[in-house]
């Protein structure tokens, strides 16, 4: 097959790339330019597409001895991903900007232009499963494991997919890194949103979307605990930060329950009241048959647990009933549903309720 | 592979690759008062005068450099800086908007950190400069011509390789006492060229486009043109220019030289009939082809074919020819290797969706009629598959 390896200048791609080689197939490799104004160099671990990351992949490109181009996709990144993630959260929802990064470009953009192209597939550096009829697979590398944000991507864009490294641990892939004689067998992995290198969402976002203040409301009273500059700077469940200088009654923590954009307010008050027990998504992708009711397990973020939990597709919704709370769940949020290791599909969380009774 | 990208560098001409091994066989500082170091001297002198022949100048007029890059940057910055030295009112510094970036943005340079006021030069939809242009450019400004420390114009565009009227334009600077640089990076060795019958006062050469070594380039001053240095260490070149000398480099530079002006004629007679041809099949194979720059003849270097193809991105073009085994170029490149529209394509006036859609093929002493075949058997199909992709990014 000819396919079209997405280099990111970091070890996975790279040795992602050099499988796909392996395996036999024709490989050209491309970076992807994400960014309109790159620095020259990476620091640590945050940030992306700097120009010290083309020339990673350049270099680990011709190591293999494959093609390799860049690809100006900023403006489409600007658009699809970094907008959609202000909007998000200016109306109050929490994005994940990776979910959307691998629904809109990377198997979207970069996949369309490579078929118009005349290439067979995009390969990718995630650390997921995918086998041959299309069954995506969480890694045997439990700690790294990626299914989650390919989750939501559709039946006809993971056929065009290929992740040749489900089936190691990340320690394998920097072992087999260096011994194919990468450069970038010991760089660090990224962390946080690419687009963000400072690390902190709340100072990024407040920057691109000015002061906007309004209250702070306890929950249960409607009392008025204390003011903020812009309800941007909080995720549901957040508990630092809030500032709110004096202790609840009961001594306890307080968390963010809920954000209103239009009135600026945000909601506080205990843990519990931020579990969640039923939740609605669109349905990004299901493999299963409409108005069945699916006994699987569900993920809400990228790192974190599934729970055991009912799934109906319904007038097309995911309507997910949790057999074990999650806490801090938002609308935006990917919600990945897995039988075993096995994904069964996705959505974009519409609403959440803390009821515990039938939604 | 079938290499159409000469202009990006061509070749070693094995005449140039055997005068660089023999050098190498010696050991010695051109500097040096010994044996090994007289004998370095003597070639490294030898050249000069060889080149100095080809290039109409004298041996005393040419100061050898790291290459094409370093000779306009010492041309802008040492001319700027010692012509503002006698007369702190010289700050213009007049360039085209279709020079190289290695001309380009030393003039930026000085604009932003030497106080230099840089005034574009306009070109016509062939990237052409009319010397009525640069007339009017010159009488411009406060001080009309006093103010002017520099004019730097290409003698032809690396882009689109349209020639510029370059003696009428150095004798406009000479009316006014303001000296005037070209580079001739493109030209020398595709198009005949003489120093002294030019009328320039300095002119820009390098060794890697004509079938020399990549790292040797020389930049020829006019007697008595005051330049001041932008490196200083041993003063090795006139006190003009620092560095242990490269004798092999300058060996093969005037081996190369000696070649390629001998074949001139016939090569660029050559080469102009294979790029006639291959301009005539890309045409047929896509009639919605358009060849940017001055028509074919003595306007344009005979082995420069430019073309935009509408709808396509020339970064789709490339990519699949490479796949085909075909080099050409999309034009400029930034460091990360992202493609940004050509400045020159946009300095003509072409839309910016056409500056992006375009490919140059440049031939040179290697190139034959398989290449050219080769092109127009691959053209068809891959501008097919390119405008889809186009159509994707919605240039359809």
């Amino acid at each position: 097959m000819r396919v079209l390896a997405a280099m990111s200048g970091g070890v996975d791609s790279a040795v992602a790339a050099a499988r796909a080689v392996d395996a036999g197939h024709d490989v050209t490799g491309i970076h992807l330019a994400l960014s309109r104004s790159p620095d020259a160099e990476r620091t640590g671990a945050r940030g992306c597409c700097t120009v010290e990351d083309a020339r990673d992949a350049r270099r680990a490109a011709d190591v293999l001895g494959i093609p390799f181009y860049v690809w100006d996709l900023a403006d489409r990144f600007e658009a699809d991903v970094i907008e959609d993630f202000v909007a998000a959260y200016a109306a109050g929802a929490t994005p994940n900007p990776c979910v959307r990064c691998n629904e809109r470009i990377k198997f979207a953009a970069v996949l369309d232009r490579a078929l118009a192209l005349g290439f067979d597939a995009v390969v990718t550096g995630h650390h997921a499963r995918l086998s041959a009829d299309g069954v995506l697979r969480r890694s045997v590398d439990a700690g790294k494991d990626q299914s989650y944000v390919l989750g939501t991507l559709r039946p006809d864009q993971l056929r065009r997919a290929m992740f040749p490294l489900g089936d190691s641990t990340k320690a394998r892939v920097r072992a087999e890194a260096a011994a194919r004689g990468l450069a970038v067998a010991d760089k660090p992995d990224s962390h946080d949103i690419c687009f963000v290198p400072s690390g902190d969402t709340g100072a990024w976002l407040r920057d691109r979307l000015g002061p906007r203040p309004g209250p702070i409301v306890d929950a249960a009273t409607g009392e008025t605990l204390g003011e903020h500059d812009g309800s941007f700077a909080f995720t549901v469940g957040q508990r630092r930060g809030l500032r709110l200088g004096r202790p609840a009654p009961d001594g306890r923590p307080r968390y963010v329950l809920d954000i209103s954009p239009v009135t600026s307010t945000v909601t506080v008050g205990p843990a519990e009241a931020l579990d969640v027990w039923h939740l609605a998504a669109d349905v990004a992708a299901w493999s299963r048959a409409e108005g069945v009711d699916v006994d699987c397990l569900a993920q809400v973020r990228a790192h974190g647990g599934a729970v055991p939990a009912t799934v109906t597709a319904r007038g097309g919704e995911l309507l997910v009933r949790l057999r074990e709370p999650v806490r801090g769940t938002a609308a935006g949020q990917a919600v990945v549903l897995y039988d075993g290791d096995r994904v069964l599909g996705g959505g974009h969380i519409l609403r959440t309720s803390a009821e515990r009774a039938a939604a | 592979m079938n290499y159409l990208d000469h202009a990006a560098t061509t070749p070693m001409r094995p005449e140039a690759l055997a005068a660089y091994a023999a050098a190498h066989t010696v050991a010695g500082n051109p500097s040096s008062l010994h044996a090994g170091g007289r004998q370095a001297r003597r070639v490294v002198e030898e050249s000069r005068e060889t080149l100095a022949a080809e290039l109409g100048c004298r041996p005393s007029e040419l100061i050898f450099t790291g290459g094409g890059t370093e000779s306009d940057n010492l041309a802008l910055k040492g001319l700027y800086w010692a012509r503002r030295a006698a007369d702190p009112r010289r700050r213009r510094v007049l360039v085209t908007a279709v020079e190289h970036h290695a001309v380009l943005d030393p003039a930026h340079w000085l604009g932003t950190a030497q106080g230099a006021v840089v005034e574009p030069l306009p070109v016509d939809a062939t990237g052409r400069l009319a010397p009525e242009a640069l007339a009017e450019a010159l009488a411009a400004g406060t001080g009309g011509p006093d103010d002017v420390a520099v004019v730097s114009v290409m003698w032809a565009n690396n882009e689109v390789g349209t020639v510029q009227p370059v003696a009428e334009l150095a004798e406009l600077c000479h009316a006014h006492g303001v000296p005037f640089h070209t580079d001739a990076v493109q030209a020398f060795g595709q198009v005949p060229l003489s120093f002294a019958e030019s009328g320039v006062d300095a002119m820009t050469v390098t060794a890697h486009k004509i079938g020399g070594p990549v790292g040797v380039g020389a930049l020829l001053t006019r007697r008595g043109l005051a330049l001041t240095p932008l490196t200083h260490g041993g003063g090795q070149e006139r006190d003009v220019r620092s560095g242990t000398l490269d004798t092999a480099g300058a060996a093969a530079f005037a081996a190369a030289a000696v070649a390629a002006v001998r074949a001139l004629p016939t090569e660029a007679e050559r080469l102009g009939a294979l790029r006639d041809e291959l301009v005539r099949q890309v045409v047929a194979a896509v009639p919605a082809a358009v060849l940017n720059g001055a028509p074919p003849g003595p306007g344009r270097l005979p082995g420069n074919a430019h073309l935009s193809f509408p709808g396509c991105e020339g970064d789709s073009l490339l990519m699949l020819l490479d796949a085909r085994g075909i080099a050409c170029s999309t034009g400029s490149a930034c460091t990360s290797g992202v493609a940004t529209p050509s400045h020159v394509l946009l300095a003509m006036g072409a839309g910016e969706q056409r500056a992006r859609g375009s490919l140059r093929f440049s031939l040179g002493h290697t190139s034959t009629e398989a290449d050219v075949a080769a092109v127009a058997a691959a053209i068809g199909p891959v501008v097919e598959r390119a405008s889809r992709a186009g159509e994707l990014a919605g240039l359809g």
